[in-house]
């Protein structure tokens, strides 16, 4: 971020809202009101509501909550699986609801003109009374359905949000959109506070929903462009996956640590790089939860701290397969250096999936992380939402200075790439391909270095077979070509030697 | 005989629109409930918690506490006939015009 000397016109207000923030560049206009619009069931409450509860928990501000439409009790009680007593916060005199929800069984009969002077008094009376410096206001659709005259509406909030503005104080509006991509609001609501708008979406996408948060316009400041992922956890309230804002300013480091075996540590040129992600992508049974397993192991050998994260295998299998190749995952645990997660991926959506993740990491504070198979995570995504968890969780990991290792299944036994592969090999350190070869009538093995970014590295493919103490790396296959394309053709022994012959000869002579 | 109304205005401040709703509420019980009420005005601004209390949100606003059924009526009540309907009065056919903007 470039250091502006100049100060800005409009100073941010941070929400406290987890990751919006960071996607606000900030936090939202200062003493503005923002428009948060969104369609039912886009978490619009849940925004208005968490603006205030984080201004009372992270920053000692008040709030006051408008509600046009669910009555302060409903929202209590809703609230309270988030996490916020409002309750408590009402006595202790930091939290006040201006009660504007219809009143079931009244009736109302209009006779002439009106203004909305009441529900400004009120508002006013609830923000001095409580020293309040955010406000939140939900929904406006509501108070259209309540008062018929839409014009006498829109006016006398406009009248409000000048009155706020004039008490200094930073509020949210909330407004209904009717479909997911279309008119901002309903109403014309967006007219008078159109300077700052915010967009909830809930959308439907290849039969999962996504929830996605957009910062339409904050007008004279800056903010990030496009919609970013977010997700409802309870005890916490929101979260946004803010992708893009993530500062890529990862230092990367040429300190070595070791993949747990030392023949691959030599293939790599000493080693995985600490800081670095590394994709080990091969069919299934070609041995890459072996290779996880032996990159957790060295770790612990060497008194690191390391968590894996398992979403094909069940604990049992895993600790049974790792006894198999001479590891005693048991024992690791037992020694605190080791930590194994297992999940099915069904369990939760992809971002619940990223923020557990996330936070198990915080904890833990592993040196190196290991995740089998990435691959069994894209089932329960749309390949953008998988791209985007991808993107978060790595620049995550290398924030953390952490070596991580991620697994990926190709779906056809020979060769071929899997859409985990295609997705993520860009943002990878290192790949290393593991393929079956066919060789004579016989299945055999074989292990590649396909890329391995800032150092040298063995380019062959070798052999390597699995016994009860792992994995060991042979020698490389001579006599065939086109092992990684799924089409191992053997060449006669007398081939190799003319077409080493041809290169000689192009050679110059010395 | 009607039994005793009690009505409540909610207003805000001194303005025109409060003195027209004044104006045709005194106009209309003159008429059609003599000496038989009680009114008082209750300005949002100077009492704004007793329009937090009865959770008040337009103005002028025309609280008809008893005899019951408790009904609102919003506006400057320059509707002689809603305000009739609403205060449960016979409408007669002179009762019309109240004053307007």
């Amino acid at each position: 971020m470039s250091l502006n000397l100049r100060q800005p016109a409009i100073e941010k207000l941070p929400t406290g809202i987890s990751g919006f923030d960071l996607i606000a560049n900030g936090g939202i206009p200062a003493g503005r009101t923002t428009l948060v619009s969104g369609t039912a069931g886009s978490a619009k409450t849940v925004f208005a509501a968490q603006f205030l509860a984080e201004g009372i928990r992270k920053y000692g501000e008040h709030g006051v909550f408008v509600t046009f439409e669910e009555p302060p009790s409903d929202i209590r009680r809703n609230m309270e699986s988030l996490g916020w007593d409002i309750a408590t916060w009402e006595s202790e005199g930091k939290w006040a609801f201006v009660d504007a929800s219809p009143q079931p069984g009244e009736e109302m009969l209009f006779a002439g003109n009106y203004d909305l002077g009441a529900l400004l008094a009120r508002i006013e009376n609830a923000v001095r009374r409580i020293g309040a410096k955010r406000l939140s206001m939900d929904s406006l659709g509501a108070i259209f359905t309540q008062f018929a005259d839409s014009a006498v509406v829109r006016r006398e909030l406009f009248r409000i949000v000048s009155a706020l503005k004039r008490l200094g104080v930073t509020a949210i509006m909330t407004g209904e959109r009717t479909q997911e991509y279309g008119d901002i609001a309903r109403y014309g609501v967006e007219e008078f506070v159109a300077d700052n708008v915010i967009i909830l979406r809930n959308v439907l996408e290849d039969e999962k929903r996504r929830r996605t948060i957009e910062i339409l316009k904050f007008r004279g400041t800056s903010h990030q462009k496009g919609e970013f992922p977010f997700t409802i956890i309870s005890g916490e309230g929101m979260v946004v996956i803010p992708l893009s804002a993530i500062e890529l300013k990862q230092r990367s480091s040429d300190i070595r640590v070791t993949s747990g075996n030392p023949e691959l540590d030599r293939m790599c040129g000493g080693g995985f790089f600490r800081d670095s992600i590394l994709l080990v992508s091969g069919a299934t049974g070609t041995g890459k939860t072996l290779m996880t397993t032996e990159f957790m192991a060295g770790g612990v050998r060497r008194g690191e701290r390391c968590l894996l994260f398992a979403f094909e295998e069940s604990r049992e299998q895993l600790f049974r397969n790792a006894t198999g190749w001479g590891i005693d995952f048991e024992q690791m645990e037992r020694d605190g250096l080791l930590r194994v997660v297992c999940e099915y991926p069904e369990t939760a959506g992809l971002e619940d999936h990223l923020i557990a993740m996330k936070k198990l990491i915080q904890e833990f504070r592993p040196n190196r992380v290991a995740v089998d198979s990435l691959s069994a995570l894209e089932r329960v995504s749309t390949i953008r939402g998988f791209r985007e968890f991808v993107i978060s969780l790595t620049s995550f990991i290398k924030h953390q200075e952490i070596a991580g290792l991620f697994t990926a299944t190709t779906p056809s036994l020979m060769g071929g790439e899997s859409v985990t592969e295609t997705h993520i090999s860009t943002l990878t350190d290192s790949i290393i391909l593991l393929r079956y070869v066919e060789m004579f009538g016989e299945m055999r093995r074989g292990l590649t270095v396909l890329k391995m970014r800032g150092s040298m590295h063995d380019k062959d493919i070798r052999e390597f077979t699995i016994d009860n103490r792992g994995m060991h790396i042979g020698r490389p296959f001579r006599q065939v070509t086109g092992i990684l394309s799924g089409n191992p053709i053997h060449i006669a022994p007398g081939e190799i030697d003319r077409m080493n012959q041809l290169f000689n000869d192009e050679e110059p002579q010395t | 005989m009607t039994s005793k109304f009690v009505l409540k205005l909610y207003v805000t401040g001194q303005t025109p629109r409060t003195e027209r709703a004044i104006q045709n509420l005194r106009r209309i019980c003159e008429q059609n409930l003599g000496s038989q009420y009680q009114l008082f005005v209750i300005d949002v601004l100077e009492q704004p918690h007793l329009a937090e209390q009865e959770r008040i949100l337009a103005t002028p606003t025309l609280i008809k506490e008893l005899p019951p059924p408790v009904r609102r009526i919003i506006g400057d009540l320059s509707d002689t006939l809603k305000v009739l309907q609403g205060l449960d009065l016979p409408v007669h056919p002179s009762s019309t015009g109240g004053t307007q903007e």
